[in-house]
């Protein structure tokens, strides 16, 4: 990617937030549910109620009500949570380092996992073991997280109970910490009794994240290996006299990599939307879970907040994959 | 004098189909030997076998391979791989896939070297250089640089025929290296070839359908037909008094400036029955992948 492409892609940001604004705003409105009536007690007069429409601006026009929201937007004011009378912006950048951190764990997890998986199903190519390498994979990803979640939870908290199963720290800890990527920074500061006390939390939602994820790694790096290995140069290697696994790495795993990054890059979004469902399982305080609560509560500027945040999210790494795809194919580089 | 190559009764199968049906054939030291045929005879294959290349499901099921003496078929992989891409190398077919795309020509000229020649990144770099030079390439220090797609395809393939004789082979196995190159190129290709294989000593055995090729630069060759050798012998006997038919035929298809191509008529099937006293019928060969 040259930077015209960058810059026309970061041209195009706006307009496609503006694109997610519109609809969720339309959605949430058009949708049953009404976030008042999630809030006031049994009973209520029907002046209080109209006092508190008036008081989140509710009783306005549809279009007014997007002016205004867009408006506050545009100059960094979410506006306020109805269900936890908090600053939308403040609830999300508590919460989304947790998110962030978990995700990027995930992530690495995945990464290893499927690399090392195709790597031992390449070097069996063609042998009968090959096929408990495929089959692993297959399991692997006919599960999706959540049900890895609940087996995880199960297994590694309930029946041999190893691990933590809610939360992101045990409460008794003192964090401390300046940042919300409590993680990140425990690790950069140096206390890693921190930093393992946080991990111990977040290894079962992460493996239930990673394992469907480092399946699809392991598919599109272990299809990819196969082309570029029957690819000439890789054959003309032989007959330069490396041994496989050295043309394996070194000839045919860059080559491999640049479509699987290409396609399995962009299916990490699949991976941030399993947050929501994962975290909630595992009382994990990130984004995800707190989306559940606040579509539950109709709780409006919470939830449009928090798509927002998540198209960001998918945005930035859609260019990330790309920057990522241009780093490793010399091809796209001089176009 | 030990040959460079020696191979003998070679028979060579995809799955039930013969495709070498005991080909014997030799490389002295310092010769250049043509191994022509039309497409499907096995010529490549033979190419392949020696390197160690054969397809997946191709098997070597007779015969012997032996290179200054030492039998490749039966010797350690590890000893084999020893020798290919040091004194036993491949100038590849085709330029444009033959090469790594993602990495640059300096590193992939440079790996070959330190893998076989053990040499330092230092040295590694200034021999690189001066091959690059050696094969015509006028700045070798830009090219070091570039990746593949950056250079055309005749400077692709005097980058491989750099690579081929990079580590000083005794045997350079070209396998129809002009095929994928326009005319001109060719012609440079050809006379980079001969003089490398002089400069370095070595014997190359050049695969092609050409006997345009052949005159120009093998002063022996062998003709191959159906996976068996039809007729072997020095250039020009072979080419001025062709004893087979086969052979004619072939020479009758190349197009001269001097008069139209005739085409080439397949397979004569009632003189290959004389030459070979076993009866051997066209129809008999199972066709490539069949099952």
């Amino acid at each position: 990617m040259r930077s015209g492409e960058l810059i026309r892609r970061l041209v195009l940001v706006p307009p496609t937030l503006f694109g997610v604004a519109v609809i969720v705003f339309v959605l949430l409105r058009v949708v049953p549910g009404d976030p008042i009536a999630m809030m006031i007690p049994p009973g209520a007069s029907e002046a209080d109620i109209g006092r508190l429409r008036a008081l989140y601006g509710l009783d306005q026009p549809i279009l007014q009500q997007f002016a205004t929201w867009l408006g506050q937007v545009a100059s960094g004011d979410f506006g306020r949570s109805i269900s936890v009378r908090q600053n939308v912006l403040e609830l999300l950048l508590a919460r989304l380092p947790a998110t962030i951190e978990l995700a990027l764990l995930a992530t690495m997890t995945a990464v290893v996992i499927g690399v090392v998986a195709a790597l031992v199903g390449i070097l069996l190519r063609g042998r009968r073991a090959e096929w408990v390498v495929d089959g692993g994979i297959g399991v692997l990803l006919a599960i999706p997280d959540f049900l890895w979640a609940l087996i995880l939870l199960l297994l590694f908290g309930v029946l041999i109970p190893l691990l933590p199963i809610s939360g992101r720290i045990d409460p008794e800890i003192d964090l401390n910490l300046r940042s919300n990527f409590f993680l990140i920074e425990s690790i950069l500061t140096g206390h890693f009794d921190i930093a393992f006390a946080l991990l111990h939390h977040m290894i079962l939602p992460a493996l239930a994240l990673a394992l469907p994820f480092a399946a699809l790694v392991a598919r599109l790096l272990k299809a990819s290996l196969a082309e570029s290995e029957d690819q000439d140069y890789a054959q003309i290697a032989r007959a330069r006299g490396y041994s496989r696994p050295n043309i394996l790495l070194h000839e045919v795993f860059p080559n491999a990599l640049i479509p699987t990054v290409a396609l399995g890059g962009v299916q990490v979004t699949l991976l941030l939307g399993g947050t929501v469902l994962v975290e909630r399982i595992f009382s994990y305080e990130g984004i995800g879970n707190m989306a559940i609560d606040a579509v539950i509560n109709r709780d409006f500027p919470l939830i449009q907040g928090l798509v927002l945040t998540f198209a960001v999210l998918f945005i930035a790494l859609n260019l990330l994959v790309d920057l990522m795809v241009t780093m490793l194919d010399p091809r796209l580089r001089h176009g | 004098m030990t040959a460079t190559l020696a191979v003998e009764g070679l028979k060579v199968a995809i799955g039930a189909a013969n495709v070498l049906r005991g080909v014997s054939l030799d490389v002295q030291p310092g010769e250049v030997r043509g191994l022509v045929g039309e497409s499907g005879a096995g010529k490549s294959m033979l190419g392949r076998a020696v390197l160690g290349l054969l397809p997946a499901n191709t098997s070597v099921t007779a015969g012997r391979i032996a290179f200054e003496g030492r039998d490749l078929l039966a010797m350690a992989e590890a000893e084999r791989r020893s020798l290919l891409g040091r004194r036993i190398a491949l100038i590849p077919q085709d330029p444009m896939t033959s090469l790594n795309p993602v990495k640059r020509i300096g590193r992939q000229i440079g790996n070959l070297l330190r893998h076989h020649l053990g040499l330092s990144k230092r040295a590694a770099l200034a021999r690189t250089t001066e091959l690059l030079a050696e094969v015509a390439i006028h700045d070798p220090q830009r090219v070091l640089a570039l990746y593949p797609h950056e250079i055309s395809g005749g400077m692709r393939q005097r980058v491989l025929i750099a690579m081929a004789f990079a580590c000083d082979p005794a045997l350079v196995i070209a396998d129809e290296p002009t095929t994928a190159l326009d005319v001109t190129v060719q012609r440079q290709v050809l006379q980079l070839v001969e003089r490398l294989r002089l400069r370095h000593g070595s014997a190359v055995l050049f695969v092609t359908h050409d006997l345009g090729v052949v005159a120009k630069i093998c002063r022996s060759m062998t003709v191959l037909h159906a996976g068996r050798v039809l007729e072997e012998g020095e250039t020009t006997n072979v080419l001025v008094r062709p004893r087979h038919a086969y052979t004619r035929a072939l020479l009758a298809a190349t197009p001269r400036a001097d008069r139209p191509a005739e085409a080439l008529r397949p397979v004569p099937p009632d003189l290959i029955d004389q030459l070979w006293s076993e009866a051997y019928r066209l129809d008999q060969v199972p066709a490539v992948g069949a099952a």
